[in-house]
């Protein structure tokens, strides 16, 4: 089993328009590198020296990473991770 | 895309309302709308978690929610509306720089003029800001979408 990872509409061109990929990791971290491996340059949409962008959000099932550690955040087979860019401005 | 938005007045009317309502802060929130029709339905105002004259963001928590709900719906955010207090209702550098929704016809509305708003809409796609009409109906029964002796019906 593997962690389902739900990509939004912005970053589906990584993706070959899925809405839902799988991938594996026993942290965030690593999830988002095993997802870079089948789905080129998503990662960099995703993180910049080393963290999380400020104006994406990501969720282990519920829970807004940012308060689970960042990409230290424990993923485990069965979770559910969601990618949603911020809708925000000025 | 049309390159117009076709809206209902009543939603036109409740957008300008929540503008009206948070001022001096912007107000923010989604017009709903079924997935590949491009017609705005469910209004769901949200709330600026930045409380700001000059940024909006919806708070991260309501950000997911909103999300598994129109998904839930087979819905997309077909609006994406916020507010500016003092300024025109142009997109802002960051309003450029954040836009994720190609899709959604991002609408701004101004109510620097207390006696006067102005509502205008754009695309905003890989940082490029295209303006598009923006044609306001009572019901989109009628709207002018189709020949004219054939009434648009669902």
């Amino acid at each position: 089993m593997a962690v389902s990872v739900s990509i939004p509409t912005i970053l589906r061109t990584h993706t070959d328009g899925a809405k839902t990929v799988e991938a594996t990791g026993k942290t965030l971290a690593e999830l988002i590198d095993d997802l870079d491996g089948k789905h080129s340059g998503i990662k960099a949409r995703l993180v910049t020296n080393g963290s999380l962008h400020r104006f994406v959000n990501v969720y282990v099932n519920d829970e807004d990473v940012r308060f689970a550690g960042g990409l230290e955040a424990a993923v485990a087979d069965g979770d559910t991770v969601t990618i949603l860019p911020a809708v925000a401005g000025g | 895309m049309d390159g117009v938005l076709v809206i209902r007045r009543d939603l036109v009317d409740a957008m300008v309302a929540h503008a009206r309502r948070d001022h001096p802060d912007e107000a923010c929130g989604v017009i709903a709308g079924p997935d590949g029709s491009d017609r705005p339905e469910r209004f769901i105002p949200m709330v600026n978690a930045a409380r700001s004259p000059t940024f909006y963001e919806f708070e991260s928590g309501d950000l997911l929610r909103l999300y598994r709900e129109m998904a839930r719906n087979d819905e997309v955010p077909v609006v994406i509306y916020h507010s500016h207090t003092a300024t025109e209702a142009y997109p802002s550098r960051t309003d450029i720089g954040l836009a994720s929704e190609p899709d959604a016809h991002y609408v701004l509305v101004s109510t620097r003029n207390p006696a006067e708003h102005e509502l205008r809409s754009y695309r905003i796609v890989d940082g490029r800001v295209t303006e598009e009409p923006v044609e306001v109906v009572e019901s989109y029964m009628f709207a002018h979408t189709g020949a004219d002796d054939v009434p648009d019906c669902r």
